[in-house]
């Protein structure tokens, strides 16, 4: 049996779905958090059921990829769990009454029902099931509340099987069961929804947003810098070092094997970015750059995702984004694509239309660093001076704006106007908070570092061959020519079509000037994305798109890292 | 009660009440607006707007919804 969750956006899907199957699935504070399915089972009696996380949507008539998806899913399933938001009933009731005309069976969970009484909304529920005629179910998905109540209706579901309506017959209708079963009286308003309104206003939502951008980025930097001095430094270069030097001495200290494992050891000291041996290199970049900053970068976009800030930014942005050819809230993906390019680009499914999808991906992922490499531009530019990360950023940003400007007037087609709904403000708990930082940090060791150690392999391995003499020589005209970098560094622009973090790390070596530094670290962000990302770019733009894409990526990359080669 | 003076969602003050009246758009902008329950009848009072014509916020039952300055300025609100 499949059971698809269906409802509007941001009711609360994702939330009742992992606490029915178990199975953690991000979930924020924003309409359109879920662009794909997830799937999990339950258990249903002795028997076990399919239960599918569809996207939200308003309406059957889809207006966005992700309510196309939501749409099409609906006719592989075989009961329907609506879920609803109670202070929002009227609106919710339109994809019910359009659920009700498919000859499908509902039932309906009632969520963030604990939010009904403080806002002054009181819903008679026996007069709602009487006249809906399927169960409704009170339910508070973030605490659990009512969750066993639902899982025991699923089996009384069922189709009242209306004929189709127009829309102006299921407004009529929802009216009339508005007016038998809600009345609203009055309350004050809380602090949550007087800045809610704040954040409306144009003045007070700018001082907002730089407010909150700035504590952002100030609190990535020192949580991130902390964990490093305090915490991981001291652990690889006091406890690590040691064990790494043992080791190698038992190795032999040279060798094909000691180079594999160990790396270069020059002077017995253990150089843990420059060595590049598996033990060393390998685990030091994910565990003791990247990982220092991804912690924090998930933790303050998780708080910002989840208090529901993410839409009032969007409508801030607006009008800068119509100028690159899209709106407001493409603003989400290309945030979400500060810590991973591939779920930026899966998140640029909210938007309407191909043009905006292709210029939003094609953006990302030339201009927007992912967390890993941004953490690799902190600790190796940072060294040479906080001014230099800054150029590396300035330059970008430049690129994206710049950038989206030509593809706004180049690409066909138009771009339509922002139209979202805004949450409200909620305070999130630490709980489901850190939950999600987990499930993210998770992903990213068990994702990449794997392929971190694969890579350190491979080019150890392609050392020792000789083979990256031969590319370097053949490549010498661009790389040196036109960027001003050491021939070498081509084997590091084409070791970041596997991981950015460790194609960075293989400039280390070399000794660049801190000029040579910066043109190798915008030309590493603007080139090539990493192998996940242009397999998720292939998906989502198709061939012939992703080909464009692609073009206008190593176009641009050369062009600006000239730029830059003669400009500073 | 409606007072009859009928203007844009565009040119209605922030906190100002209204009655939707009409939306003067194609067939698709009515049936997104409508699926975010603005719609003739419905009652909406605008929250905010943003700088160099940015889009307008209203809020329409419980909810708060965005939308862009050329939508707002196609829907015609009665004031009460």
């Amino acid at each position: 049996m499949k059971i698809l969750l269906m409802g509007n956006p941001n009711v609360g899907k994702s939330v009742v779905f992992s606490r029915l199957t178990g199975v953690h699935v991000i979930a924020s504070n924003y309409p359109g958090t879920t662009v794909s399915y997830s799937r999990g089972s339950m258990k249903l009696g002795d028997k076990m059921a399919e239960v599918i996380d569809v996207p939200g949507t308003y309406t059957l008539e889809p207006t966005t990829k992700a309510e196309e998806i939501a749409a099409q899913m609906l006719n592989t399933g075989d009961i329907v769990i609506n879920v609803i938001d109670a202070t929002k009933l009227e609106r919710n009731l339109y994809l019910t009454l359009q659920l009700f005309e498919r000859n499908i069976p509902v039932v309906v969970a009632l969520n963030i029902w604990d939010d009904t009484e403080h806002r002054g909304i009181h819903i008679d529920l026996d007069k709602l099931r009487g006249i809906l005629g399927v169960p409704v179910i009170p339910t508070v998905a973030t605490t659990g509340q009512g969750i066993k109540d639902l899982v025991e209706c699923i089996p009384k579901a069922t189709s009242p099987d209306i004929p189709p309506h127009s829309r102006d017959e299921r407004w009529a209708t929802i009216g009339n069961i508005i007016d038998q079963v809600q009345y609203i009286t009055h309350r004050h308003h809380t602090w949550l929804e007087r800045t809610e309104d704040a954040s409306a206003k144009p003045l007070g939502g700018a001082i907002l947003a730089i407010g909150v951008l700035a504590s952002s980025f100030l609190a990535v930097r020192f949580i991130g810098e902390g964990l490093i001095g305090y915490v991981l430094d001291p652990l690889f270069n006091n406890l690590w070092a040691p064990v790494i030097l043992r080791l190698s001495s038992l190795l032999g200290g040279t060798g094909f094997l000691h180079d594999i494992v160990i790396g270069k050891i020059v002077g017995g000291e253990v150089n843990f970015i420059e060595s590049f041996g598996l033990l060393t290199t390998g685990l030091y970049v994910p565990f003791a750059i990247v990982l220092p900053y991804i912690i924090p970068f998930y933790l303050v976009l998780g708080l910002l995702e989840d208090v529901g800030y993410l839409p009032r930014l969007a409508v801030l942005m607006d009008t800068i984004m119509h100028r690159l050819g899209l709106h407001g809230y493409a603003i989400i993906p290309t945030l979400l694509g500060l810590g991973c390019n591939v779920p930026a680009i899966l998140a640029t499914r909210i938007l309407e239309s191909k043009r905006e999808r292709f210029i939003a991906a094609t953006l990302i992922s030339i201009a927007i660093p992912c967390a890993a490499l941004q953490a690799m531009i902190f600790g190796l530019v940072g060294a040479r001076g906080w001014q230099y990360v800054a150029i590396v950023y300035g330059t970008l940003f430049v690129v994206w704006f710049i950038l989206g400007i030509i593809l706004n007037h180049t690409v066909k087609g138009f771009s339509p106007e922002l139209l979202v709904e805004i949450p409200s403000y909620r305070l999130p708990s630490w709980r489901t908070v850190l939950q999600k930082l987990w499930m993210r940090v998770y992903g990213f060791l068990r994702g990449a570092v794997p392929i971190i150690l694969g890579a350190v392999l491979a080019i150890s391995i392609l050392y020792v061959l000789g083979i990256f003499g031969a590319v370097a020589n053949f490549t010498a005209p661009v790389v040196t020519g036109l960027l001003g970098l050491p021939k070498e560094s081509v084997t590091a622009i084409a070791v970041g079509f596997l991981r950015k973090d460790v194609a960075l790390g293989m400039l280390a070596p070399l000794a660049l000037s801190t000029k040579q530094l910066i043109v190798g670290s915008v030309v590493l962000a603007m080139s090539f994305p990493c192998i996940a990302t242009f397999v998720v770019l292939l998906r989502e733009l198709g061939v012939i798109n992703m080909l464009k894409s692609a073009g206008i990526m190593i176009t641009a990359a050369l062009l600006v890292g000239g730029i830059l080669n003669l400009a500073l | 009660m409606p007072n009859g003076k009928q203007i844009t969602l565009r040119q209605m003050r922030a906190g100002q009440s209204g009655i939707v009246f009409q939306i003067q758009g194609g067939h698709g902008l009515i049936s997104r607006l409508s699926a975010l329950g603005i719609r003739p009848g419905q009652r909406i009072t605008k929250v905010g707007s943003t700088f160099m014509r940015g889009p307008v916020t209203i809020r329409v039952g419980n909810a708060q919804v965005a939308l862009g300055f050329g939508m707002a300025n196609k829907i015609i609100v009665e004031l009460v």
